[in-house]
């Protein structure tokens, strides 16, 4: 039995343009301990599905608009966005990490007064104790001279800092799930590199799922067990993770794989294959497969008929594909 | 359905490369957060008829502004006199349209003369920044410093009267404001990559601002713009009403109302009737000023 | 198109960029950051060269120093044979005619209130080069160059994807037949999906036109991938210059190593099998850089001796400039 259980997630906006079927029947499941990764590009409904999850999507625009996220047996979606089970849940039992600290930290608060504020409401800690509690976190994550650097302020610590204590912060309530949406996007490579580390050794340690939202599917292939790839609001491929990267069978997916350069192939040894066309914008769209317009290895079924179900090619491997690109 | 969606089949040259999204038109757009909203709509619709009754004065009223009819003076609202006469036995109705022109005319001169300074000033400190910016942003503290009153009675004092001074005055009290935002605007622009870019090909200093620069600086001023239009008028009006605006006999909102200050028990309409011009204006031009500024906000886009 | 002529375009020598700090009213100095410190490197006809390394190392510096959108501190920028880095402002126009510039952010480098074809058709109008119907044509041919529908001239930036925008923005940086391209994270903003569009568009008017780039980017696998040569920059200084392909088989410095281990590659059988090198702590602040090497701090191979003296960018053969004395 999953942990948690998303099933045919759909969260749509009303715009001024129109429609936008944001998430448009996600499901996926995460088991505990297990680390997760959710790939896509920008726009591919990835932040939104997990915003849903956590029903942070404000609305309007943003509207429920259907399926279930099953958590400990309940459905979170039948909670009320800002009830009493929801707030205890979101923050404690499940957390967020942000790609941007800074925008997710309050400037004018110490990190102290945040991380003892989690605390004290979820774990009903007194102050002295959630202060501890708040430094021994910092520790944690390898933030130097952390009794001292919990009175600062967020806009004193550099951004791998920052992102450091948004992990800390995740981390403080002994959450059963954490979300990270593109959590070293902002950050350079080596500070990538050192984060990640990091949470993996945490959340091993810790026996807490990961979920890694992504666009880079070398982060999550250092890490993630099972990979989820995202376009246009649906998971159009999912598996263990190295049945993607070994044997990718949808074609966006492999498309993907093939149009960023690998580390150490000689220069001008090969060309990349870039995927044609532009991402879709998601205003009304067409009932056929959404990447059909820039796929090639389209067959005739995939104009004629609607996007195709997942079904399965491999071992807990499943793809939302009408053509076979076995072999190729 | 079809027909709408954007994201049909991109036709692809030999590059791959998709034909680009259609048309959003921004005028659309901004038509439909400015007349959508009901105020943003009467304000407009006041500031076309004010437009429309200072260009046609001469058709719309009914009898010369200036010329005494002693005969008949203060009289009450009648088919002949729409909103009755003053101490002078003057046509208040008249008095008001043909005020209407001068107010325009002082509003918009006034506005217009400003801004032209002010937007020189402010660009060149923009840009040039270092010691540049530091002399013009100091020379802005100075004008903010000396209030446009006593600008008048210094210039009256002087010897001048008349529309001219009054202008100048008010226009001179502008500057600062007009600056500080051009300024201010000038420099987020600035910070673009284009600009940059524009350096790197070559463009020259006063290319760059003004063709660069000015015109992404601008729009987010004409709010300012259009909101100093009514404080100017407001302005003259406080001046006429001291006795140091536009000189009498000239229809000047400000000064009738002072003219009807006497009369409040016999005849009130003489002051209320250009205060309520005045009022009108300001409320017009403010509303016209929000409209365009919600209009063009980008951080409101998606939201209205 | 290697570079078949050892033809030197740019020759970069003790380039150093020092932007003060100031405080108080009287712009008092109080300080200096380096975001270049003495550096040489050259370009060669026909290559690219990559400039790559983490965010504040100075490798859009080096190249706007280049560009003379900045005056150099100090140091010796030769291009096509004269110094430009002390001409003044109204001499630098002609050399501007010969370099292009691609910017990071497609969104932000263009004019948004200006037409497509105007923003390409600029360079030439400054330049005298060409106007009226010439004009018209050679944006034209520019457009289809780049891979633009030459009828979406008249439309305004926002018209236009991510990819397309960068598109506008080459045309623009080879107006003028440039014979050097510098380009500043011309992909890091894009999708996934269009940067390899962008690249493959770089390689092919390279090949076509001969064009030399200076090829600014913080992601080594890209920089790996289109470069015939690599320099790798650290808080102001070139660490490590070799051939793209040296510089995978066989990095020198500590640092590159550090980086190419650090680079998550999308293939799990491979990145269980790579050893990780994560540095500790983080890039000291360029107001205040560490003595002798900048590394060393964080420096697994550090001894007393670097934290004394600058290692030099000294050749190790075969072409390999490192600056470690501990290799």
């Amino acid at each position: 039995m999953a942990l948690l259980d998303v099933q045919n997630l759909k969260t749509y906006f009303h715009t001024e343009y129109g429609l936008v079927k944001a998430a448009d029947g996600v499901s996926f499941n995460v088991n505990q301990g297990e680390i997760i990764g959710l790939v896509g590009e920008s726009g591919c409904g990835k932040s939104v599905t997990i915003l849903s999850i956590m029903q942070l999507i404000p609305s309007p625009p943003g509207k429920k608009a259907g399926g279930k996220v099953i958590f400990e047996g309940k459905d979170l979606l039948q909670y009320q966005p800002n009830g009493q089970e929801m707030r205890s849940i979101r923050g404690s039992k499940l957390t967020m990490i942000f790609q941007e600290p800074m925008t997710s930290l309050n400037p004018v608060l110490t990190i102290a007064r945040q991380m003892t504020e989690t605390l004290e409401l979820h774990l009903d800690m007194d102050k002295s104790a959630a202060r501890e509690r708040g430094i021994e976190l910092l520790k944690m994550v390898g933030v130097p001279d952390a009794s001292r650097r919990i009175d600062d302020y967020p806009h004193q610590f550099s951004g791998g800092m920052r992102q450091r204590v948004m992990i800390a912060m995740a981390l403080s309530c002994n959450p059963m799930i954490i979300f990270a949406d593109e959590p070293t996007t902002a950050v350079d490579v080596t500070t990538q590199a050192q984060l990640l580390e990091l949470m993996k050794d945490l959340v091993t340690r810790l026996n807490t799922s990961l979920v890694i939202v992504t666009h880079n599917l070398g982060v999550v292939a250092r890490y993630a067990q099972r990979i989820y790839v995202m376009y246009a609001g649906r998971i159009i491929e999912s598996g263990p993770s190295e049945a993607i990267f070994s044997d990718p069978q949808h074609p966006y997916t492999v498309g993907l794989l093939n149009s960023v350069p690998k580390l150490g192939e000689r220069h001008g040894e090969r060309k990349l294959i870039p995927i044609y066309g532009l991402p879709p914008n998601l205003i009304n769209m067409p009932p056929t497969c959404a990447f059909l317009p820039r796929c090639n290895a389209k067959i005739g079924r995939c104009s004629k008929e609607p996007w195709p179900e997942l079904r399965v090619v491999g071992k807990d491997h499943l793809i939302s594909c009408y053509a076979n690109i076995k072999g190729k | 359905m079809a027909k709408k969606t954007v994201n049909t089949a991109p036709s692809q040259d030999a590059m791959g490369v998709a034909v680009a999204p259609p048309k959003h038109s921004e005028w659309r757009r901004f038509a439909r957060v400015f007349f959508g909203r009901k105020l943003y709509l009467i304000g407009f619709i006041i500031v076309v008829i004010l437009i429309f009754t200072a260009i046609f004065a001469p058709l719309i009223a009914r009898y010369d502004p200036v010329t005494n009819d002693l005969p008949n003076k203060l009289q009450g609202p009648s088919t002949e006199h729409w909103l009755g006469t003053d101490q002078l036995g003057r046509d208040i109705y008249s008095r008001i349209v043909w005020g209407t022109q001068i107010s325009m005319e002082i509003g918009f001169a006034a506005v217009f003369s400003s801004a032209i300074v002010g937007i020189l000033m402010g660009l060149a400190a923009a840009y040039f920044g270092g010691i540049v910016f530091a002399i013009i942003m100091r020379v802005t503290d100075a004008l903010m410093a000396l209030p446009g009153i006593i600008l008048v009675l210094l210039i009256a004092g002087l010897g001048g009267r008349g529309i001219g001074v009054v202008i100048f005055a008010l226009a001179f009290g502008n500057i600062a404001g007009m600056a500080r935002m051009m300024c201010g605007q000038a420099l987020s622009v600035k910070q673009n990559d284009y600009v940059m870019a524009a350096r790197s090909i070559g463009m020259s200093n006063w290319r760059i601002m003004w063709a660069q620069i000015f015109p992404n600086a601008f729009p987010p001023l004409i709010v300012g713009l259009t909101m100093g239009i009514g404080g100017v008028v407001l302005g003259e009006a406080g001046l006429s009403y001291l006795g140091i605006g536009v000189p009498a006999p000239a229809p000047s909102w400000g000064g009738m109302v002072m003219d009807g200050q006497g009369y409040l028990l016999q005849n009130p309409i003489i002051s209320l009737a250009p205060g309520v011009a005045i009022m009108l204006l300001v409320f017009g031009f403010n509303m016209v000023g929000d409209g365009i500024r919600d209009a063009i906000d980008p951080r409101l886009r998606g939201v209205l | 198109m290697k570079a078949s002529k050892n033809e030197t375009i740019v020759q970069v020598e003790n380039l150093k960029m020092y932007f003060p700090i100031t405080r108080g009213l009287l712009r008092r100095k109080v300080g200096d950051v380096k975001a270049v410190d003495d550096i040489s490197f050259d370009i060669k006809k026909h290559e690219t060269l990559g400039l790559v390394g983490e965010s504040g190392c100075g490798k859009t510096t080096t190249g706007r120093c280049i560009l003379r959108l900045y005056q150099p501190t100090s140091g010796k920028i030769i291009f096509s044979g004269i110094d430009i880095s002390k001409l003044p402002e109204r001499k630098i126009k002609d050399h501007r005619r010969d370099m292009g510039t691609i910017f990071q952010d497609p969104f932000g480098s263009l004019n948004p209130r200006q037409s497509a074809g105007g923003i390409v058709g600029d360079p030439l109008k400054i330049h005298h080069m060409a106007s009226g119907k010439e004009l018209k044509g050679r944006v034209e041919e520019l457009f289809e160059l780049v891979g633009l529908d030459p009828s979406m001239m008249d439309r305004v930036p926002h018209e236009f994807s991510g990819g397309q925008r960068q598109r506008i923005g080459v045309a623009r940086a080879l107006a003028c037949n440039p014979s050097l391209v510098v380009c500043d994270e011309p992909i890091s903003a894009l999708d996934v999906s269009i940067q390899a569009q962008i690249i493959n568009l770089l390689e092919e008017l390279q090949e076509k036109l001969g064009l030399t780039y200076l090829f600014i980017a913080h992601d080594l696998a890209v920089v790996q991938h289109i470069s015939d040569r690599v320099a790798v920059m650290y808080l102001g200084r070139i660490m490590e210059l070799t051939s793209s392909t040296e510089l995978y088989e066989n990095p020198l410095h500590p640092y590159t190593k550090a980086l190419l281990s650090a680079i998550p590659i999308p293939d799990p059988a491979a990145e269980r099998t790579r050893s990780r090198i994560v540095l500790k702590g983080e890039v000291p602040s360029p107001v205040n850089p560490p003595p002798g090497c900048h590394f060393h701090p964080r420096c697994s191979l550090a001894i007393k001796e670097c934290s004394e003296t600058r290692p030099p960018l000294r050749d190790v053969g075969n072409n390999h400039y490192v600056a470690c004395i501990r290799v």
